[in-house]
């Protein structure tokens, strides 16, 4: 466990406004300690084995099954075909693997995920990736309202537009939007980072415990509690590096980014959940 | 949670009825109670159609009168059309309960609807020069094969999937509204009004009536009578997502336009499909998906967002 205190240098980068005390803790996993990061059970797969699959014809958990029976077979990288907007495709899976939808999917697709990377062709509905833990998830088109609720880790990024609630109860990870989001997004926001790179809609940051909300439009309003932060040279270089690994840019510049905290007013925990800062496999 | 989708064709006609059985036919898990299709074909300058019931469907199954009963009041509605001197030019039973007359009249059309509706077990469905309103228990499939609904040619429709919380499982409570006795004015709607009362009564002094308790009647009722004050269908619903209160996704027809409008909170949800000659909006992007099965760029409207489209 790494040794914290009030003066954390995270305070200082604007990555961790919370101040660690009491029962706090903050876990950093080592790469070599890897294997801790695999669930009982999980499948040992090959990145170099591909297979596609057509659901055209497929129902929803006939399609989830089917998916979890390929990574048993030691399938690393699965190419799924038509997968015409069908809604809680590719959910719960705790497991490394390379998942690419060529197509749109519907409401709750890969939820409750622990480990893949994926990639949407297509555009996805309501509630894309609720629940998230770790891996990535970079959807092409367009994304409907509450696009990452809950999230606790990894990356979820969207390169068009985003619908409303956008990062609701977001409790890790990040969330990059490569267009505008609409209303309530960030709302009771907890932990992590979100990076709006067009417009943000009303009530932004509504009742936010705490994380950053970085917005490179307009913000329409803010919500209760939410406040401007101040940029940091230490933003400006993460928002970089960041936004290139998924070759999104900012219309105004990084630079010009406003950077949105708790004002702390409304909400003040101390007792957060343990942090886990968790690798993506 | 319900279903609704509408479509829209822009300066042509298409088979709209087998276009919208599609799209409801794919939302049916939002709603299996009962199914309503809008339909507005191609518009009868001279002539009006007409569709209205004589009783609902579960009626039929009961007691020993109601066949008699029946066509008792069909003639009795046949009767005081020709006494308003209604010319009926075609007629078709569709259902047992069910018929569609096209008809010519110059007189008052309020006071022929209500003259109509005053017959005991009698209900206009729809009442315009293009609108076509059906509406019956069971799924897309069923009422669109029921009512012949698969070669509707036509330039625009709205439709819904209902799951009955608040009330009925039957015809009467089931969408879409139309706005009595306008023209050619229907609504679907997903969503729930928390300040019905106070807009019912607002429209009843009016002099509005409401054939239902139903918080979806009250749009179609609110708009139809803002267009007849001359205000423009987009003006009103921009109206509408301040005066309406509660959470709410509905979309509205006209004789040659359908609109979306969607509440502050953007809590019911709406996909869109726009291209140069086609627009698709439904609850969700796999009933677009049901007639567009290639791969196309749909979105979601925003938060007090409003469109129209005209045909």
């Amino acid at each position: 466990m790494a040794e914290l205190d009030r003066d954390h240098a995270s305070y200082e980068m604007g990555m961790h406004t919370e101040r660690l005390a009491g029962r706090t803790q903050q876990v950093f996993f080592l790469p070599e300690e890897e294997e801790n990061f695999t669930y009982p059970g999980a499948f040992d797969v090959d990145f170099n084995k591909r297979i596609e699959l057509d659901i055209a014809d497929m129902d929803t958990k006939a399609i989830n099954v089917e998916l979890r029976a390929l990574m048993g077979q030691g399938y690393g990288t699965i190419v799924v075909k038509n997968p015409g907007a069908k809604h809680s495709i590719g959910v719960g899976i705790l497991n490394r693997l390379q998942l690419y939808f060529e197509g749109s999917l519907g409401y709750f697709g890969v939820g409750l995920i622990d480990g893949p990377n994926v990639r949407i062709s297509g555009r996805v509905g309501w509630s894309c990736a609720e629940n998230m833990m770790a891996g990535t998830v970079v959807v092409e088109k367009n994304a409907g309202s509450t696009f990452g609720a809950a999230i606790r880790g990894g990356d979820l990024v969207c390169k068009g537009d985003v619908g409303s609630r956008t990062g609701i109860d977001m409790k890790g990870g990040t969330i990059i939007v490569g267009g505008r989001t609409g209303a309530f997004s960030g709302f009771m926001m907890q932990r992590g980072r979100m990076i709006i790179c067009g417009d943000a809609g009303k009530n932004l940051g509504d009742s936010m415990y705490d994380g950053t909300i970085y917005v490179g439009g307009n913000i329409a309003d803010l919500g209760v509690d939410a406040v401007a932060g101040e940029m940091t040279e230490l933003d400006v270089s993460w928002l970089k590096k960041k936004l290139a690994m998924y070759d999104v840019a900012v219309p105004n510049g990084i630079e010009n980014m406003t950077k949105i905290v708790s004002g702390k007013q409304l909400w003040n925990y101390d007792n957060l959940e343990p942090t886990e800062k968790k690798l993506v496999l | 949670m319900c279903g609704i989708a509408g479509l829209i064709h822009r300066g042509k006609s298409s088979n709209i009825g087998e276009e919208l059985t599609a799209m409801l036919q794919s939302l049916k898990h939002r709603g299996p109670d009962s199914t309503g299709f809008a339909l507005y074909g191609n518009s009868m300058s001279d002539n009006l159609v007409m569709r209205f019931k004589v009783a609902e469907q579960e009626d039929v199954n009961k007691g020993f009168d109601i066949i008699n009963q029946m066509k008792e009041r069909k003639a009795t509605v046949d009767g005081r059309m020709a006494e308003m001197d209604a010319r009926i030019e075609s007629e078709e039973q569709v259902t047992e309960y069910a018929h569609r007359y096209i008809f010519s009249f110059d007189g008052d059309l309020k006071r022929l609807a209500d003259y109509i509706e005053d017959v005991e077990g009698a209900e206009i469905l729809s009442l315009g020069h293009a609108l076509e309103l059906i509406k019956d228990l069971g799924d897309a499939g069923r009422v669109s094969s029921q009512y012949g609904l698969g070669d509707f040619e036509g330039t625009h429709a709205i439709g819904h999937t209902r799951m009955a919380t608040e009330s009925d499982v039957d015809i009467r409570s089931a969408h879409p509204y139309w706005a009595y006795p306008f023209n050619d004015v229907s609504v679907v709607h997903n969503g729930q009004l928390t300040n019905y009362w106070t807009k019912r009564r607002d429209l009843e002094r009016r002099g509005h009536r409401f054939v239902s308790n139903c918080d979806s009647e009250l749009i179609a009722v609110y708009l139809a009578d803002a267009i007849d004050r001359d205000e423009e269908l987009e003006e009103a619903m921009h109206r509408s997502i301040h005066e309406l209160d509660g959470v709410f996704t509905y979309v509205v027809a006209t004789g040659d336009k359908v609109g979306m409008a969607k509440d502050i909170m953007a809590a019911k949800p709406m996909v869109l499909y726009e291209s140069d000659d086609f627009v698709a909006l439904a609850s969700e992007e796999v009933a677009i998906r049901s007639i567009f099965p290639h791969e196309i760029d749909t979105y979601d409207p925003y938060e007090g967002e409003v469109r129209v489209w005209q045909s």
